[in-house]
């Protein structure tokens, strides 16, 4: 739908839910108040869709899941990851003589100032789920 | 132990259970089973073996509209599906109730690039209303069940059911769902309550009320509604390429079709009401054109419409009414009707204002055209096949100039007369239509208005329409050209008319013939409809008449090059009885063998 309407997808999340007839996507997409409501439309006429929500619209919690393998192969470098990791309140999975991987998790945005907080050219791979989202409060 | 049945038998019971009474298909190494039932059931649904898969998915959307009910087609993997995506593509875009049943390679070898395979549910996908692979017999059945609740509710559309051909071959016992029900598919039905007050009170305010009608008038059954609806308002009502007779052609209030092939008045009118109520239609880029433009003027616009999604797509509307046409139209007039209603009524005084506005618009009369002596003008035939039929015939076109001339002068007076492919505009359209319509009214006069471009795209037709005897009437308006890709040229690439002309075009009469039809030369349109069997009745036309030009206007008057080098098509004294006794002379202009005066068909 996105590619034939030609809107653009940023990121999708798609697992399954509670209910396993169901699963459950979180699409970043972007676009003027029109647009969006257009996407909305057109997603809810998908025939497989129960539901469509923007939850940007509402109180809502939003987390995506950053893997980065770094290049940490001297003291200096390993202290500083250290540090940097402690400040973004992420985890380090992965130790090796010459690389991290370094795990953090929360909105987008974090994420990207994670990154370029890291030095640029210790950073040999980096993935990204996309965001997860869910509202806050009633259900 | 219940008793089995193969995939191929469940289907066609499922079919039945569906009251189908006639596919449309082409056999082929994936469904030679399920073909094997049908022949195993000389009595039961009905096989109309096209020429190739896009005539199948036509002749059943044709069918599917003369007949108000869904249209099937049955085409093989591969190359079967494929062909047929053009006619599933037009009707998703025209909205029109279909299920494609389509054969696929073998379970364990899906994925393995084997022979006549292809992703039939991914090729769809952006084109039909609901599509899926069954992977066993058992799902059949409600597989069925499902793609016809689909393709029938709501905004009605295709759906594709895949069926690998080990499925078709496999049993399981026949279980067949009495409903569906899908939470995440409601559509709408009525409108909501609310919505209808907000539009009453833009009513009562209007001055100067306008009644845009789509073919979701026609899809909805509710052309008695709508008529009704308009006939208290008192106001103008225009019709969408697609809503072509959901007012009478004749009704005093129907000021033409708008858009950029509709009347002076209708697009006037659209542009200067002041209340737009629009109806099953969805302003489409051929209506409102540039959408900036449009909004340029102000007016309120009430929107109703089954499909959420058509409502504020290319236009803002202030009150959108989400629900079947025909319901809301009905809650509308609950409240309009009777005494109590009055006041929801636009002020007499301001709608004859209106119309004095409007009646300054229609006085342009700008369908107008000169009659020419020498050459058979296209609106001419048009207007001949209106009045030989009454304005009653089922009618349908292929793309181009003919189709605008068709829906223009034709006059359609009735409902699911007028079968075109408004959306995607699909050349090679017109003749398995016909013969779809033809079988879904076998009493009714149906005609095929097309051109020599778009007819030889599908033209294999004829031996289906041979085969089942469909004495559907072709009138091809043959000018030689992609009229409208020449019109076009000429308007925006300097005349450069790049690749349009239609050279070593065949004798379409003796290609009539050779499909064995009663001779196909008749000298005047009635007397095409009154013989049996479908003649290739040849017209000759005025290369340029009737064209819009760009600034609005229409042409006037004969060509003024006269008919130019390789311009001309067939010269009118084919036209001429089939006796061929006196054939007219031809001044030399076409390339005809005949020399001598061109004639007209008066």
């Amino acid at each position: 739908m996105f590619s034939a309407r030609a809107y653009n997808i940023d990121s999708l999340t798609v697992a399954s839910t509670e209910d396993e007839t169901l699963s459950r996507m979180t699409i970043v997409t972007h676009g003027s108040d029109d647009v969006i409501e257009q996407i909305i439309k057109q997603i809810n006429k998908i025939v497989d869709v129960a539901s469509v929500t923007d939850i940007t619209e509402q109180r809502h919690v939003e987390r995506e899941l950053l893997l980065v393998k770094v290049r940490a192969a001297n003291a200096e470098v390993r202290e500083e990851m250290h540090r940097l990791v402690a400040v973004f309140r992420g985890r380090i999975n992965d130790v090796t003589d010459r690389s991290f991987i370094i795990e953090v998790t929360g909105t987008g945005g974090k994420l990207d100032a994670f990154l370029a907080a890291l030095p640029q050219t210790s950073i040999k791979e980096t993935v990204r789920t996309g965001v997860a989202g869910v509202t806050r409060g009633r259900p | 132990m219940t008793k089995q049945y193969t995939g191929a038998q469940i289907l066609l019971k499922a079919l039945k259970q569906e009251k189908v009474e006639v596919v449309f298909g082409y056999p082929g190494g994936a469904v030679l089973h399920i073909y094997d039932e049908l022949a195993k059931d000389p009595q039961g649904i009905k096989h109309i073996l096209c020429r190739h898969e896009q005539g199948v998915a036509h002749a059943a959307d044709g069918y599917a509209r003369a007949a108000a009910k869904p249209g099937v087609c049955l085409v093989t993997s591969g190359p079967g599906l494929t062909n047929a995506v053009t006619g599933i593509a037009s009707a998703n875009m025209d909205s029109v109730p279909m299920v494609i049943i389509s054969g696929q390679v073998p379970s364990h070898a899906i994925g393995e690039d084997a022979f006549q395979e292809v992703d039939s549910v991914g090729i769809t996908r952006p084109c039909v209303k609901y599509n899926m692979l069954v992977k066993r017999a058992e799902d059949i059945a409600p597989a069925i069940k499902k793609a016809f609740y689909l393709a029938t509710s709501g905004r009605p559309g295709p759906v594709l059911v895949d069926i690998p051909k080990d499925v078709s071959i496999a049993t399981a016992p026949w279980n067949y769902p009495a409903k569906v029900e899908l939470r995440s598919y409601q559509p709408s039905v009525k409108g909501h309550p609310m919505q209808v007050k907000r539009a009453l009170q833009l009513l009562a305010a209007a001055k100067r009320p306008y009644v845009y009608a789509g073919g979701g008038v026609i899809n909805a059954d509710a052309a008695a509604e709508l008529r009704q609806l308009v006939e208290l308002l008192g106001c103008p009502c225009t019709n969408t390429l697609m809503g072509l007779g959901a007012l009478p052609a004749s009704h005093k209030q129907f000021i033409g079709m708008l858009g950029m092939h509709g009347t002076y008045e209708a697009n006037m009118a659209m542009q200067k009401c002041d209340l737009l109520l629009a109806v099953g239609a969805r302003f489409d880029d051929r209506v409102v054109g540039n959408p900036e433009h449009f909004a340029q003027d102000q007016r309120r616009i009430v929107h109703i419409d089954v499909d959420p999604s058509s409502i504020s797509k290319r236009v803002a509307v202030d009150v959108p009414i989400v629900g079947d046409v025909k319901q809301v139209l009905q809650q509308l007039l609950k409240e309009l009707k009777g005494a109590a209603g009055r006041r929801h009524l636009p002020a007499k005084k301001d709608v004859a204002a209106w119309w004095e506005q409007v009646g300054k618009w229609q006085a342009k009369d700008c369908l107008r055209y000169r009659a020419s002596a020498k050459l058979i003008k296209p609106q001419y035939v048009i207007e001949r096949l209106h009045k030989a039929t009454r304005g009653r015939a089922y009618v349908t076109s292929d793309v181009g100039q003919h189709q605008m001339w068709a829906a223009q002068y034709y006059g359609f007076e009735e409902p699911r007369r007028w079968i075109n492919s408004g959306g995607l505009g699909a050349m090679g359209f017109g003749l398995p239509a016909a013969i779809g319509a033809q079988l879904a009214q076998p009493k009714a006069q149906v005609a095929c208005v097309t051109g020599e471009a778009s007819i030889v795209m599908c033209i294999q037709e004829l031996s289906t329409a041979k085969q089942y005897r469909t004495p559907i009437k072709v009138i091809n308006l043959n000018n030689r050209y992609m009229g409208m890709v020449r019109q076009w040229q000429e308007f925006f690439h300097g005349s450069r008319y790049s690749e349009s002309y239609m050279d070593a075009l065949p004798d379409f009469v003796s290609l009539a013939e050779s499909f064995g039809r009663p001779g196909g030369r008749r000298r005047r349109a009635e007397g095409g409809l009154r013989a049996q069997g479908p003649p290739g009745v040849h017209g000759f036309q005025d290369r340029r008449q009737g064209e819009r030009l760009p600034d609005g206007r229409r042409r006037q008057g004969p060509d003024r090059d006269g008919p130019g080098r390789g311009a001309v098509g067939r010269c009118a004294a084919s036209w001429r009885s089939a006796s061929r006794t006196s054939p007219a002379r031809c001044r030399g202009w076409c390339r005809c063998s005949r020399r001598g005066p061109t004639t007209s068909i008066r």
